[in-house]
């Protein structure tokens, strides 16, 4: 008897195994064959052609870890990230508690604030080196944003945006952010529409103001969906690197540069293969390791 | 719902793969060259017509996902009949040392070396290695070069008679002086896309030719003179003068080539640095402009100005193709006169041919006078370290918007440079 | 007009501005693309009107035929609903798995697709190609199907586990007692009632394959198997110069993305507020 229990059991891990299969199979093939081989050749120094590939041990370890272009690179994309969490998320938020809202042409802004995420970095580079493009013709601004502040009165404001250390970045991330508030906004508003009205209007009758509200009762639902937001906001900001080569190509001297431009100046810039490839290696440790703080920190507020 | 899902089950289905047989007679070719790929179908045609033999070019864009498919599928050795190498000398040999590569030394030497001698010397030595290269390469030749090019500086003339400028500067204090008469009448000086490193290099390295002379940047390269030297400091002090008395355009070391060529074409600056393919874009862009060609102006009047140039574009032969004696017919094809003078005809570069020169355009013939000039990483017994140049190019960047002084970023690319040179000595 | 009345005006009108300041701002660069294919190369820099005096529709045509965009759109058009349809498939039966079932390895196979998601892999399109061509599946179609499947997996099971976990097992237990297999209550119940999830899915993996053009050149070699994204690399560097041309080309090429987020967005509103499906 016991043995035909087990046999059921197998029988239905079996099944359920088998559920997961295709995906595990898929993954397996496409993603771990060559992840491995990217891990090997980490502890080679490889110029990405030659049939010879040194071993070399720990040293790219050791190298990156002393690179301090690397380490500021790092930093550059945490800046971008920082931003894409406060202003695209707090933005994305406020559009989404808006749009909640009974309000007239609620569908015509929801389509709209999704069109940045559908159009390709390209484009959106394109467009925007139009926009913050420096430089005077007869005497007029061509760039759009110097014109505006020109035309406004401003004209102490007027800059150089993408060749400026002190502005290059911050303008990289809020065209960054711009991209991306659509995902939030929409991933925001599909949550904020389970919340159950009757809580507002139990709260309302309760005399609450539109802050207690949001505090007391909106925030409180929706610490999961924020938390889904701001782990793929992290990913997303910590990983671009497309719209950044479409707006200021390789870069501003450091002070444009993220780990991913950096791994590819690595292989294809100066040819080091192995070294790109540590790189990534311990790039996708630190994101690793951010993402278990998020959730370690979803973990306990789930707890409080 | 059902019906969908059936329909699209159908599709996947349909979709299933056919491999098809690679036959003898087909020669097939990748390449990246995205301006001339109507034309090179023209050309296959016309092969086929004449000898039976099928040409298949493929195109794959942009330039960076070229390298990356060259670079995989040379690793999976499924590389085509004909492809191109987009990269620094030692990747070239890399992919030589490999086996990749066909030599064609005997073939250029054939018949008295008749197809060596109807091109130019410059273009076919971008693609030869030396007796004691530092690549441990088999001396000979090991591409074909399709078109000649050199980089040099566009003025444009409309702009410069505004600012009174009648002639364009031969020497460095012309240039300033021309400078800041544009500058009176409200013009940008020079633009450039520095945005992509190289082209920085390249200006820089055309400084260096003319202040200090190849053999002793060579001893640079090979350890022997230090960074810091008087010589090297004057070279990144031009970028600093020129940044202090406004010569650049706006945003210039961040701006795309792409972008910089608008700006010229569209009369935004005075001054444009830039390769002999941009004459066929500023045509496009606009027809109606008119501009020179002139060498960068002289800094150091002993020594003539360096420019560089060399093949533009390259093809080589798989090592392994069933086809090579196929393959080295139609490149003999490509390579001559009339198809050269096609080539040079419909996509405005200069010919690599030196008897399809008749053919081209007054502003081309400025840029094929120079041709003596140039000179090229690749022709170099010796080459930097990749990362020293990246620390070089990122220096000068600084030095234009401010960031850092001269001796600073000297200081800085010496420090890499000893510690490349540590590295190699060590064996790697 | 009493002064509660002045006062929800003047609030909902200040929230109006601010709502259309945002929309505007994303629809420019929307209007700007549309404004240059309508252009001719002369004007297109030089012209600074809202809108152009002479629309010049023709652009268009140029793009379609100069792009050879026929093929290209076909061939995107299979790609997109082919892996979007197999990641649906693929990733809410895993997701589903790793939500509800129960098997020994469960969470480490989880927490690998999630792993996935954070390492980048510099350079794994080497062994991808080598690996590709040993299994005979470079150059055709169903091998890039199976690599861009392979691109949107971890996400989607990310996604739709974080879905099933929250969505309240009743339903399922009910349909256990009447007898149900586990594939039935997944097709039956799970799916519908995932509905606006998988609308995410379906947007983001659209947009994903639909913007790809770096690994199809690098797995496939025919023309005839390139996407659009390909195309309009090579219409891009074949026309840099023809501003409006090649911006007719880019706008041809969000059209459909759009019509996709058009239809999948009500269901990720109306799905989720339609009740008590998340609890």
């Amino acid at each position: 008897m016991i043995s035909n229990k087990r046999l059921t059991a197998t029988k239905s891990n079996a099944q359920s195994f088998a559920f997961a299969l295709p995906a595990i199979a898929i993954f397996s093939v496409f993603y771990i064959y060559p992840f491995f081989d990217i891990f090997r050749l980490s502890f080679h120094q490889w110029n990405g052609i030659s049939s010879q590939k040194i071993f070399v041990g720990f040293e790219n370890f050791s190298d990156l870890m002393q690179d301090g272009i690397w380490w500021k690179s790092m930093w550059n994309a945490g800046f971008i990230t920082l931003v894409a969490l406060t202003f695209q998320n707090c933005l994305a938020f406020a559009l989404a508690l808006a749009c909640d809202r009974e309000i007239r042409l609620k569908r015509f802004y929801r389509v709209l604030f999704f069109i940045p995420p559908v159009l390709s970095e390209i484009v959106v580079g394109l467009i925007w080196s139009w926009i913050l493009y420096s430089g005077m013709q007869n005497g007029q601004h061509i760039g759009l944003f110097n014109h505006f502040l020109d035309k406004i009165g401003l004209h102490h404001l007027v800059n150089n945006w993408l060749s400026d250390p002190k502005t290059a970045l911050p303008c990289i991330a809020i065209v960054h952010s711009w991209k991306g508030f659509g995902w939030g906004f929409i991933m925001l508003l599909a949550g904020l529409q389970t919340i159950d009205r009757q809580l507002y209007e139990a709260a309302k009758v309760d005399g609450a103001g539109w802050w207690s509200v949001l505090k007391n009762v909106t925030i409180p639902m929706m610490v999961p969906v924020i938390l889904v937001v701001v782990i793929l906001t992290v990913l997303g900001s910590m990983q671009a690197f497309v719209l950044i080569l479409s707006m200021v190509g390789q870069g501003l001297v450091y002070h444009t540069d993220v780990p991913v431009t950096r791994i590819l100046s690595a292989m294809t810039g100066t040819n080091r293969f192995g070294y790109a490839c540590s790189m990534g290696v311990v790039f996708g440790l630190i994101l690793v390791g951010v993402s278990l703080g998020f959730k370690m920190i979803s973990d306990r507020t789930k707890q409080a | 719902m059902r019906k969908l899902l059936g329909v699209i089950l159908c599709l996947f289905l349909v979709v299933g793969c056919a491999k098809k047989k690679q036959d003898m007679n087909t020669i097939s070719i990748w390449h990246w060259m995205t301006d001339r790929h109507e034309a090179f179908e023209q050309l296959a045609v016309k092969y086929e017509e004449q000898t039976g033999v099928k040409i298949k070019f493929d195109l794959y864009a942009p330039s960076d996902a070229y390298t990356q498919k060259i670079i995989a599928s040379a690793q999976a050795k499924v590389l085509p009949d004909v492809y191109g190498v987009l990269d620094k000398k030692e990747i070239f040999a890399s992919f030589i040392n490999s086996g990749f590569i066909t030599d064609l030394t005997e073939e250029f030497q054939k018949n008295n070396g008749e197809w060596e001698k109807s091109l130019f010397a410059k273009a076919l030595n971008v693609n030869r290695f030396k007796e004691g290269n530092i690549y441990d390469v088999k001396p000979g030749v090991y591409g074909v070069p399709l078109d000649v090019t050199n980089i040099q500086m566009l003025y444009n003339k409309k702009l410069l008679a505004k600012a009174g400028i009648m002639a364009p500067p031969k020497t460095f204090e012309g240039f300033l002086a021309a400078i800041a008469a544009l500058k009176r009448v409200g013009i940008s000086g020079l633009v450039s896309g520095w945005g992509e490193m190289w082209m920085a290099d390249c200006f820089a390295s055309n400084y260096a030719f003319n202040i200090m002379g190849e053999e002793k940047i060579m001893a640079t390269y090979r350890g022997e003179i230090s960074y810091t030297d008087p010589d090297w400091i004057k070279v990144f002090t031009i970028f600093k003068t020129l940044s202090e008395s406004g010569a650049f355009a706006e945003g210039i070391v961040t701006k795309l080539n792409k972008l910089a060529e608008q700006d010229f074409a569209l009369e935004r600056a005075a001054f444009s640095f830039n390769g002999s393919w941009s004459v066929n874009i500023y045509h496009d862009m606009n027809p109606d402009l008119e501009y020179g060609a002139m060498l960068p102006p002289v800094f150091n009047k002993n020594r003539p100005m360096s420019i560089w140039g060399g093949a533009g574009s390259s093809l080589v032969i798989n090592n392994s193709s069933p086809r090579r004696d196929k393959t080295i017919a139609f490149l003999k094809w490509l390579t001559a006169k009339e198809q050269q003078a096609f080539l040079a005809k419909e996509t405005r570069n200069l010919p690599s041919n030196r008897e399809a020169l008749s053919a081209i355009p007054p502003i081309l013939s400025q840029f094929a006078e120079v041709m003596d000039n140039t000179t090229h990483p690749t022709i170099w017994m010796q080459n930097e370290f990749p990362l020293v140049l990246e620390r070089m190019d990122k220096g000068i960047q600084s030095i234009i918007i401010g960031e850092k002084t001269p001796e600073q970023v000297a200081r800085e690319v010496q420090e890499v440079k000893e510690k490349e040179l540590k590295k190699s000595r060590r064996g790697r | 007009m009493n002064y509660y009345k002045v006062k929800s005006i003047l609030k909902s009108s200040f929230l109006h501005i601010f709502l259309m300041t945002v929309a505007m701002a994303c629809l420019f660069p929307l209007f700007w693309m549309l404004r240059s294919a309508l252009m001719t190369n002369e004007t297109v820099f030089v012209d600074k009107s809202f809108i152009p005096q002479t629309l010049h529709f023709e652009n268009f045509i140029h793009a379609w035929e100069q792009g050879n965009f026929g093929t290209y759109f076909l061939n995107s058009i299979i790609y997109t609903t082919s892996v979007v349809f197999c990641i649906v498939i693929i990733a809410s039966l895993a997701a589903y798995a790793f939500s509800r079932l129960k098997f020994p390895g469960k969470n480490l196979f989880f927490y690998m697709f999630v792993l996935a998601l954070m390492i980048p892999l510099p350079g794994s399109f080497v062994p991808l190609v080598v690996l590709m061509n040993k299994l005979g599946l470079a150059n055709t179609k169903l091998g890039y199907i199976l690599c861009m499947v392979n691109v949107g997996l971890s996400m989607s099971i990310l996604l739709l586990k974080t879905f099933f976990d929250k969505m309240s097992p009743d339903l399922e237990d009910a349909a256990r007692i009447d007898g149900c297999g586990k594939m039935r209550i997944w097709w039956h119940i799970a799916l519908p009632l995932a509905r606006p999830a998988i609308a995410v899915i379906v947007i983001f993996n659209s947009l994903n394959v639909w913007n790809e053009y770096i690994l199809a050149q690098l797995l496939l070699n025919d023309k005839d198997l390139m996407p659009l994204q390909r195309g309009i690399m090579v219409f891009q560097g074949a026309h840099s110069v023809d501003y409006p041309v090649l911006m007719a080309g880019l706008t041809i090429s969000v059209i459909p993305i759009i019509i996709v987020y058009l239809a999948m967005q009500k269901h990720i509103i109306k799905g989720l507020s339609s009740g008590a499906v998340v609890g």
